[in-house]
């Protein structure tokens, strides 16, 4: 009961006021406030001119942190903390499926010291991996020992490699000093709600003080433990993102809050995700009904959030044993038997070499876009247009069409061209079809797409796409994305003032929800 | 009387083991058991059975009648 008494005492006016305090501290301080209109400047799609250096220097080659960065920069998360200390309704822990990949699924869990091993494995393998990232698939900060363990060992053995956690924040106030510790310099914590009486409905519980809380007392000590983990990760200039499930119905238009109250906490950068909800899954979303939002749904509430603050649109809302470049999953790679049978060297002088020319490739693509984007500067038009892109990273148009496992999606204006999200496709068993019904999964996924790049694509597949209003196009094969967009908005522009096209609006485009059930 | 974990239902988290005031929890084959000898049901200790509390799976913690209900001393 004395637990009870001190959290009830703790409101929400009070954190309210804590909230007129921290707005006034990050409008003197943080990334967020330099560029005009007080928006952030340095969120995923920010490059190195509109960033403070300090901070540019810590996420240029994060994949998570900066989208420039993801099409070139490899991660791993290693599954050391299977122990939780809240449970969500989006969660369940007893679904564990080798081929699923989404948020909570591992396939084996490592000890510490053959988490430290697979690290050293992947890094000589893959030199771009530049990140190690602890992401459960419980919450890293419930396994404490594990978690600083595979830490310590990591730091010793590949000092270059960054580390990352990610947490539900229950735990974070009383961990935040040690993470400190450790110069852990990127904390993910999810937030979905700031308000109890909407986190009643995504927290059926929470343990707390060896008790288990429920119902709205449970909401309200997360809340308030994740809001002071954020204020103290930002005292301490720890960089940390926000990553929230966008519950039609539940948060969705709340998440709007949520933005706002963590942007005036100093948090970097917001990762509104799609809830993934299936009834195989044996989540209580999953088994009620509760569906995820589509992909314009998505978009809306990242875009409206967005003048507050840069959001993360390329999340890929990884395994928490993920291993790779954010759209592939190279895990089946390292298992621990074949880990033991590797001879692994670890050559950081070769892995700086090998990231030096992955940094170059980078500034590569940025300076392409820049020079299309001089060609558009005599366009004035305020036709936007999405197109769907086929890469294996890069920055390149370099995929076949029948081989992507997801399309990157862009936008175009006068404007440039944006990231603003990526859909995957194949693989997944959308509700009971199966592979003969794999182009129209595709089509729904990038239906609100005006056209496709990719580096080839079959005669079938074009005509089925052309007949859905999309244009398949494959003249940009291998040639930069964004340089490559912006050249095929210059025409489409053109083509609409010439009558040859008219300009109408796409519809809407499914996110996926199914498992993945073929390897 | 203590408690027990059904094996069918462990997922293997390991949430339990470090809560257990009398270290009666540990690994075995891949999943978690609690020694029925050394379980008191928390009583003394906490208000609620610690691994009831902490485990993410409904009725996978639960009183194995085959003990002797545990009495404090």
């Amino acid at each position: 009961m004395e637990n009870q008494a001190s959290v009830a005492s703790i409101g929400i006016d009070q954190v309210k006021s804590v909230d007129q305090i921290m707005q006034q501290v990050a409008e003197h301080k943080g990334c967020g406030t330099s560029s005009e209109g007080g928006k952030a400047s340095c969120g995923s799609s920010g490059g190195p001119e509109d960033m403070d250096p300090a901070i540019w220097e810590k996420v240029k080659n994060h994949p998570c942190y900066s989208e420039e960065a993801h099409h070139h920069f490899a991660r791993m998360h290693v599954a050391v903390a299977p122990a939780c200390n809240i449970q969500c309704n989006y969660c369940n822990r007893k679904y564990d499926c080798a081929n699923e990949s989404r948020p909570g699924v591992v396939s084996e869990k490592l000890t510490p010291e053959q988490a430290a091993k697979k690290v050293l494995a992947v890094a000589s393998t893959i030199p771009q991996m530049t990140v190690l990232g602890i992401a459960g698939p419980g919450d890293p900060l419930a396994n404490p020992e594990k978690t600083f363990k595979t830490f310590e060992l990591i730091a010793a053995t590949a000092p270059d490699i960054k580390l990352c956690v990610s947490t539900n924040g229950l735990a974070l106030p009383e961990h935040v000093d040690r993470l400190s510790q450790y110069n852990i310099d990127h904390v993910t914590i999810t937030i979905n709600m700031v308000d109890p009486e909407v986190g009643q409905h995504i927290y059926p519980w929470i343990f707390y003080k060896n008790k288990r809380w429920k119902g709205i007392d449970a909401a309200r000590i997360l809340h308030e433990h994740q809001m002071r983990g954020l204020e103290m990760l930002t005292e301490r200039g720890i960089l940390c993102k926000v990553n929230s499930v966008m519950i039609p119905g539940i948060n969705d238009q709340h998440l709007v809050e949520v933005n706002k109250a963590v942007k005036s906490r100093g948090a970097f950068l917001h990762n509104i995700m799609p809830l993934i909800s299936a009834p195989e899954h044996g989540t209580v979303f999953g088994l009620n009904g509760q569906r995820g939002p589509t992909a314009q749904e998505l978009k809306a509430l990242q875009d409206s959030c967005e003048g507050e603050m840069n959001m993360m649109r390329h999340c890929r809302q990884c395994r928490a044993d993920a291993v790779g470049l954010l759209g592939e999953d190279r895990s089946s790679e390292f298992t621990t038997e074949k880990i033991e049978a590797m001879e692994v060297s670890y050559d950081m002088e070769g892995r700086k070499a090998y990231q030096e020319a992955v940094e170059k490739e980078r500034q590569a693509t940025v300076a392409a876009k820049q020079a299309a984007m001089a060609d558009l500067e005599a366009e004035f038009s305020d036709v936007k247009i999405l197109i769907a892109v086929a890469t294996k990273g890069h920055g390149r148009v370099n995929e076949h069409f029948g081989h992507a496992q997801e399309f990157q999606i862009y936008e175009l204006s006068t404007e440039g061209s944006k990231f603003v999200g990526h859909r995957r496709v194949d693989l997944y068993c959308q509700g009971g079809y199966g592979e003969e019904d794999a182009l129209p999964t595709v089509i729904r996924a990038i239906n609100d797409c005006v056209a496709v790049f990719v580096a080839k694509i079959g005669g079938c597949p074009k005509a089925d796409l052309q007949k859905a209003g999309i244009d398949p196009v494959d003249k940009y094969a291998h040639e930069f994305i964004e340089q490559s967009a912006v050249k095929y908005f210059k025409e489409y522009l053109g083509k609409i003032k010439s009558g040859e096209i008219v300009h109408a609006a796409r519809g809407d485009a499914d996110i996926r929800q199914g498992a993945y059930i073929a390897a | 009387m203590a408690f027990k974990i059904i094996t069918s239902q462990c997922t293997a988290c390991s949430a339990c083991e470090p809560e257990c005031p009398n270290n009666a929890i540990r690994e075995k084959d891949g999943t978690f058991i609690i020694k029925p000898e050394k379980c008191t049901e928390c009583i003394g200790y906490f208000d609620d059975p610690q691994c009831v509390a902490v485990c993410p799976v409904d009725d996978t913690c639960v009183i194995d009648n085959s003990y002797p209900r545990y009495e404090a001393a």
